[in-house]
């Protein structure tokens, strides 16, 4: 599903990052552990195009995504990878839903409004459908980042210290959230992290 | 959802950031639409007025006012001149034709005027009811007179004396009893024929140099007239002016200078028009002037607006791109915000410069009986508009690169 080959990457400051070579089959869930300063996010950026690497490769479905180029690139992305960053950023002058079904509208695809009522459902969050991201708490926040991170049923699911910004309760809560979604779209799931509360949830880890 | 939901949700989502510049942009829009509208109309009035008249011929005192009075019907006259010293210049072959305008009395603050049929014919008026007047005290009503006193054809009234704005307080203002019998009411011709009350020469003669023998009260003139000679065989009638069309080139010289060492003078109407117009066009220009001002303002003002609301959402952008929008698409998001805040503003403009340009008019058909009011959109006010959708275009250009540019795993990484 997606694997990568002697992935490098060099700042233009000078900072430089060697990953290991890193598998994740098909519904496969994987851990990625990692102090501060290691690379974790640029690692995730390179997994989702958003940085091309300096060498080596990015295979995601048997694409090089690494030789994807501009709105290629974003196109890929927005069809098979759905991302959920640190923190949740939304559209702020979008409702919850408008939100949810932006990834729709903005990958080209059709756009339904029910779909994304049930997802919002499932994550008891039917009574924010008209409410400003701007008024949910953290906890609410990421959970819509997850529902919005689903909504185009992505081969690949990359998270990005989902739930180092949370208390126990509701990083648990994210964490079960993040492999139900997982499971019902039959995506694969990464999350890079230095949360050390997850180490015991995942079979499948490297550390950087 | 569409892009153009999307803008709008973002301008209608912090409407504080861009209400200034849609306002100080309406308020700019709306003041050079409103100074165009009036060039546009008064021009128009002004040629509708003027229609080939070359020279007017009248009392000597100021050539402007000789015009205004004589062809605008706004100023009061510089005074009389004699039919026989004037009979030397329209006999002359240069004068292709000489309308006699004869000034003396009003009714309800509408002019009478002792003509003939040369001068409704010369501005193409035609008679809507009625007939046009031939007889001594037969009067064909202007259009918006016959609107105004809802006199009808057949209906007579009773002249005061002054050609207009006679006060009923005003003790030089009395009443002349021979009745005017109407005979016809024009059609509306944009002119100035269109609040006049047309009738034949001999009827303001009659009126004011016999008016001891068909009125018993005594009878002052207002002009002082001590030269009020009674010669039954050859009297020598008074005209208020004459409207002239040359013949040729260079009749202006000519004629001009027939009148020295008489009491007439002729006014070149182009140059007196002309002069008319730089005087107008100094207040119009000064009032543009702040205008574009104002305008320039606004297209900063939205400039910084939409610059800032980038820098807010940068994050959001950024975010977007991750669900699949290209660069091109921020890149329009961005463009189409700045162009609807214009299009708003314009808009507003529009509709402001309308409300002024009918509180204007009827403050102008109040006291010089134009009548000015427009809704419909005018050439000029489409190249507005390509104007100010260019500018738009520009100030969020900058913006909207600087999305199009932008690098999202930095931006994300720093979130």
């Amino acid at each position: 599903m997606l694997r990568t080959q002697q992935l490098k990457f060099e700042y233009p400051e000078g900072n430089s990052f060697e990953f290991p070579d890193i598998q994740c089959g098909n519904n496969e869930h994987l851990l990625i552990l990692g102090e501060s300063g290691k690379g974790k996010t640029t690692l995730l950026h390179l997994l989702a195009g958003m940085l091309k690497p300096t060498s080596g490769d990015v295979v995601i479905n048997e694409t090089k995504t690494s030789l994807l180029a501009g709105s290629a690139m974003d196109k890929f992305r927005g069809n098979q990878i759905g991302i959920i960053f640190q923190t949740a950023h939304f559209v702020d002058s979008l409702s919850v839903i408008d939100n949810l079904i932006l990834p729709q509208f903005l990958s080209g695809k059709i756009i339904e409004r029910e779909k994304a009522k049930s997802i919002l459902n499932r994550l008891n969050l039917s009574d924010k459908l008209n409410v400003k991201p701007g008024k949910l708490s953290v906890g609410e926040q990421q959970r819509v980042a997850i529902a919005r991170a689903v909504i185009n049923h992505p081969t690949l699911i990359l998270a990005d210290e989902p739930t180092s910004a949370l208390d126990d309760l509701n990083a648990k809560e994210v964490i079960d959230l993040l492999e139900e979604q997982a499971k019902l779209t039959g995506a694969s799931l990464i999350i890079v992290t230095h949360d050390k509360r997850l180490k015991d949830r995942f079979f499948k880890q490297v550390t950087l | 959802m569409n892009l153009l939901k999307l803008t709008w949700k973002n301008i209608v989502h912090k409407p504080m950031n861009t209400m200034l510049s849609i306002v100080l942009l309406s308020f700019g829009i709306g003041i050079i639409s409103l100074m165009l509208l009036l060039k546009k109309q008064l021009g128009e009035k002004f040629d509708r007025n003027i229609k080939d008249i070359d020279f007017v011929l009248a009392a000597k005192g100021s050539p402007l006012q000789s015009i205004l009075a004589n062809v605008y019907h706004v100023d009061a006259p510089t005074g009389n001149i004699k039919v026989s010293e004037a009979r030397r210049i329209i006999k002359n072959p240069m004068v292709e034709k000489a309308i006699p305008l004869a000034y003396g009395d009003n009714f309800q603050k509408f002019r009478i005027v002792g003509t003939n049929a040369d001068y409704p014919n010369h501005y193409g008026c035609v008679v809507s009811d009625g007939k046009m007047f031939e007889q001594p005290f037969e009067a064909t009503l202007g259009s918006e007179v016959a609107r105004e006193t809802q006199l009808k054809v057949g209906d007579t009234f009773t002249s005061t004396h002054g050609y207009d704005n006679a006060a009923e307080d005003d003790p030089e203002a009395h009443h002349h009893d021979k009745p005017f019998k109407i005979v016809g009411i024009l059609e509306k011709s944009g002119s100035a024929i269109d609040n006049l009350i047309l009738t034949t020469v001999e009827t303001t003669w009659m009126v004011h140099e016999h008016g001891e023998q068909l009125t018993e009260e005594p009878h002052v003139h207002e002009e002082g007239d001590t030269t009020h000679i009674h010669d039954e065989e050859e009297p020598d009638r008074e005209m208020t002016a004459y409207l002239i069309l040359k013949r040729n080139k260079g009749a202006f010289g000519m004629l001009s200078k027939q009148t020295e060492n008489t009491t007439m003078q002729l006014a070149n109407v182009a140059v007196e028009n002309s002069r008319l117009m730089n005087n107008f066009g100094i207040g119009l220009s000064t009032v543009t002037g702040i205008a574009i001002v104002i305008t320039l303002l606004s297209f900063i003002s939205i400039f910084i607006s939409l610059f800032n609301s980038l820098k807010e959402r940068k994050y959001e952008l950024a975010l977007m791109r991750t669900m699949g929008a290209s660069r091109i698409t921020l890149f329009r998001l961005l463009l189409q915000e700045g162009v609807v805040l214009v299009l708003l503003g314009y808009a507003a403009g529009i509709v402001l410069s309308r409300i002024g340009l009918n509180i204007l008019g009827t403050m102008l058909e109040d006291s010089f009986k134009y009548d000015i009011k427009e809704m419909g959109i005018i050439p000029d006010e489409l190249i507005l508009l390509a104007v100010t959708l260019t500018v738009g275009v520009l100030a969020s250009l900058l913006p909207a690169i600087k999305a199009l540019r932008m690098d999202i795993s930095k931006t994300l990484s720093n979130a």
